[in-house]
This record gives C-alpha cells, sequence and structure tokens, in this order.
C-alpha cells in the first residue's frame, strides 16, 4: 500500500521538479519547489522519521518558500522602481 | 527503502541539470533546494528497516527490545539540522541575488562575466 | 550548443555514479552498530525517549553546537548583505509607489489570536522535544512563523532588534555554558546528566536535555525571525522614502 503512495507521490514530485526548472513564470516555480518538499515530508512520514517530517513541513515547504517569495518581491520592487526596458525580463529566462 | 532512493536520486539529476543549463540566478537557486531535498531522500531512505516503527520509546516500543524495533536514529538527526542548515544557505544564496540585481540590474547569470576565463 | 553537450555529458557522468549506489542499497534487516548502541543503552543512559533527541542534543551535541554556529554565520550574512541604510538609496528615488494599506479586520484580528497560540506550540514543541516528535529546530520554526504572521498581518510592525539580539546571544552563551558544564559534573562536553534523570518518560526527566533544547529553539526562532525581518521589505520603510 505505502508502495502505491510513495510511487504517485514520487512521479508527482518528479514532475513538479521537471516543472519548477522550466515553467515560464517565477512565481509557480517557487511554489512547485515548495510543493516537493510538502510531498516528501509525506513519504518521510511513511518512512518512520516522524522528526524528519517535522522539520521538512515547517522548514522545506514554509519558510523557504516565504523567503524565495520575500527575496523576489525585494527583487521586483527594485525592479519597478528601475523604469528600463529591462523590466520585464526578470521575471522569464 | 529502494523505490526512495531512486526518486531522491531522480530529483538530485533534475536539480542538477536545471542548476546547470537555466539562466536566471533565483531558478538556479530552486535547482539547489530540489538537490537538497533529493539528498534528503536518500538520506532517510538508508535508514529505514522495513517493518518497524519510529525511533521514540512508548507504547508501542518496548525498551528492552528496542533495538530489534526502530529504524536507525541517526539519518534522521542527521537530515533534521541539514534541513535547518538548507535554509540558511539559501536565504544567504536569495541575499546574494537581490544584492547582485541591485548592483548590475539583471539576474541573468551570463551577465556576470566576472569569473569567467 | 556546445556546452549543452557538456551539460548533458556531465549530468550522465554523475547520473553513472550513482546508478551503483541505487543498485547495492539492500535494505538492512539489522541495526547498524552504533545506531543498535544508542538503541540499547540510550534510553537508560540519557533517559529521553525519542532517541533522534538524544542522537542530536547529546550523542551529537558538539555537531550541533557547529550547526547551530553555521546558522548564526548565515544569519549575519544576511543581515549584513541587506543593510538598512542602503535600502534608502535605491535608484529611481522619488517615484510615488503604492500605499501602505492597513490589514483587513478579519486578518488583524485572526493574527492576534493566533499569535500567541502560535508561540505557545512553539514552545510546547522544543519543551517535549524529548517525549514526542520535534524538538528545538522545529519550535524555533514555529516561533518564527508566528514572528511572521504579525511581520504580514501588520503594516508597521518592527522588530525589536534589541530583544532578538538579547535572547539569541544569551541562548547561544548558555548554551556552550552548559556545555562546559558537563565537562565539569559529569563525563564530558554537553553531557546532559549534570541534572538528575528523573522519571523515564515524563516531562521533567532526562537531565539538562530539555534545557539544551530549549536554548537551541530560542537561539534558531530569533535567528530564522531575524532573517525574514531582514528580508522582508517594510511598508513603513517604503513610505519614509517618498
Amino acid at each position: 500500500m505505502s508502495i502505491v503512495i510513495i510511487g504517485t507521490f514520487g512521479a508527482i514530485m518528479i514532475a513538479a521538479a521537471i516543472f519548477a526548472i522550466y515553467s515560464q513564470n517565477i512565481l509557480s516555480a517557487i511554489i512547485s519547489a515548495g510543493v516537493i518538499s510538502l510531498l516528501a515530508s509525506i513519504i518521510y512520514i511513511l518512512l518512520a522519521a516522524p522528526d524528519v517530517a517535522m522539520t521538512e513541513a515547517a522548514i522545506g515547504s514554509g519558510l523557504t518558500t516565504v523567503v524565495f517569495l520575500l527575496a523576489l518581491r525585494r527583487i521586483q520592487v527594485n525592479q519597478a522602481e528601475k523604469e528600463d526596458g529591462s523590466a520585464e525580463e526578470v521575471i522569464d529566462d | 527503502m529502494s523505490l526512495v532512493s531512486f526518486i531522491g536520486f531522480a530529483l538530485i539529476l533534475v536539480g542538477l541539470w536545471g542548476m546547470l543549463t537555466r539562466k536566471n540566478i533565483i531558478r538556479i537557486i530552486i535547482g539547489f533546494s530540489i538537490i537538497d531535498t533529493g539528498i534528503h531522500l536518500v538520506m532517510v531512505s538508508i535508514g529505514y528497516l522495513p517493518g518497524r516503527t519510529a525511533p521514540i520509546i512508548n507504547s508501542a516500543v518496548d525498551k528492552a527490545q528496542a533495538a530489534s524495533q526502530i529504524v536507525d536514529p541517526i539519518p534522521s538527526a542527521l537530515v533534521l539540522t541539514a534541513i535547518v542548515i538548507g535554509l540558511a544557505i539559501t536565504a544567504l544564496m536569495l541575499t546574494y541575488a537581490v544584492r547582485m540585481y541591485r548592483e548590475r540590474t539583471s539576474l541573468n547569470i551570463d551577465d556576470y562575466k566576472e569569473l569567467k576565463w | 550548443m556546445i556546452k549543452k553537450f557538456f551539460t548533458i555529458i556531465t549530468v550522465l557522468l554523475f547520473a553513472l555514479m550513482v546508478l551503483p549506489l541505487l543498485r547495492q542499497i539492500a535494505p538492512f534487516e539489522e541495526l547498524a552498530p552504533v545506531a543498535a548502541a544508542y538503541a540499547e543503552q540510550g534510553p537508560d543512559q540519557l533517559g529521553a525517549a525519542n532517541l533522534v533527541t538524544s542522537v542530536i542534543v547529546t550523542y551529537r551535541g558538539l555537531d550541533t553546537l557547529g550547526e547551530v554556529t553555521v546558522l548564526f554565520i548565515a544569519t549575519a550574512g544576511v543581515g549584513f548583505l541587506l543593510r538598512r541604510d542602503e535600502e534608502d538609496q535605491l535608484p529611481g528615488d522619488g517615484v510615488p509607489r503604492e500605499t501602505p494599506r492597513e490589514a483587513s479586520e478579519l486578518l488583524g484580528s485572526g493574527s492576534m489570536l493566533l499569535f500567541p497560540l502560535l508561540m505557545l506550540f512553539g514552545v510546547y514543541i522544543f519543551l517535549h522535544g524529548h517525549l514526542t516528535p520535534g524538538g528545538g529546530f522545529q519550535g524555533g520554526v514555529v516561533i518564527a512563523s508566528a514572528m511572521l504572521l504579525l511581520m504580514l498581518a501588520r503594516v508597521s510592525f518592527h522588530l525589536n532588534h534589541l530583544i532578538i539580539s538579547l535572547v539569541e546571544s544569551l541562548s547561544g552563551f548558555f548554551y556552550v555554558a552548559i556545555g562546559v558544564l558537563g565537562l565539569i559534573l559529569a563525563a564530558g562536553f554537553l553531557d546532559n546528566r549534570i541534572l538528575p534523570l528523573g522519571e523515564f518518560g515524563t516531562l521533567l526527566s532526562a537531565g539538562a536535555i530539555p534545557i539544551i533544547y530549549s536554548l537551541v529553539g530560542l537561539k534558531v526562532g530569533t535567528e530564522l525571525t531575524n532573517v525574514l525581518g531582514t528580508m522582508r521589505l517594510t511598508r513603513t520603510q517604503q513610505e519614509e522614502d517618498v
């Protein structure tokens, strides 16, 4: 049973990783990196490591995502203030 | 469980690919955090023993026979600290990204040629 | 194109390197000798029910001290690189910015209701680190999340850096001081048996482990709060600039 759950979550995680690498919007890339961590924390529960699961859920999917978003916001505020033509290219690569 | 190791190694490879091919610095950092998660999965899966329970002595685990009923606590402890360090390193890298953007108005790694030969 | 070729080669070589590892990982039948020793002797020796905690705080206590130091250095690096005074000299200053908007009634009241509960939960997690899953790191992160909630809900919330640096340095100092006490009163650095072990499985047990883990929790909580507070772009700051 747990093999099925882990296999499904693993497939979603790898798909989310590829999406995080190749999506156009950097915001959705950050969110999908958070999703990877969240699914990993469920896998840790199935691997009988509740301490690691707590840490990964709180840090990996919680605070890391927040730190990414705060940095992105800082960059976007800087970007809005510059007002030059290069303003759009920060979001896509 | 080797399925989890496989997932972990796949995440490491995807993250490495992303770090090497993407140009945006923020996306390179995302690739790094994917590698991080993959390594943690591999380490925890090495400490797992089938059919055993978490390394906490309570009503489910007999204190005298704990060694035959629990999974390995050492990989859990290592990964726990590694996750916290990973957050600190990610925050530091993002701070560098913000600073670099402030100096050069660009997040494209190709615009930073100082260390190229 | 040639760059992409090299990238493919690198990733393939890495895959080739890990492939034998992947094949050789066989599920162990027994615990490794060190882990088995921890499992057999740990509960009686240290009195902590959670073996992960006893590994982190006591058996590998020096590593945890080093790890907390790395966290501190990274936090100092974040604070150093994003200094406040430079924020005022952004290029293109004088462009009218969006005026700060107060948080809605729901968000304000909800954060006031949730903040004490989150703080209590964080303290609960690191005080019970030796009994249940969790500990200083998780509890510290919950405390940092509570502070993050305040930062998000209150427009004009400013961190009191005096309190933060005081709590942070004092908890770091007492962490090392307890370690040295272990050197004097018990078997070695960060030995938890400087206090009586108490009854197994109760809150006041496991010697100094709850104290050490609480200090770690306070230290991690304040450090991460500081990271979040430094990386956050305060609205009032933007307002002052205009």
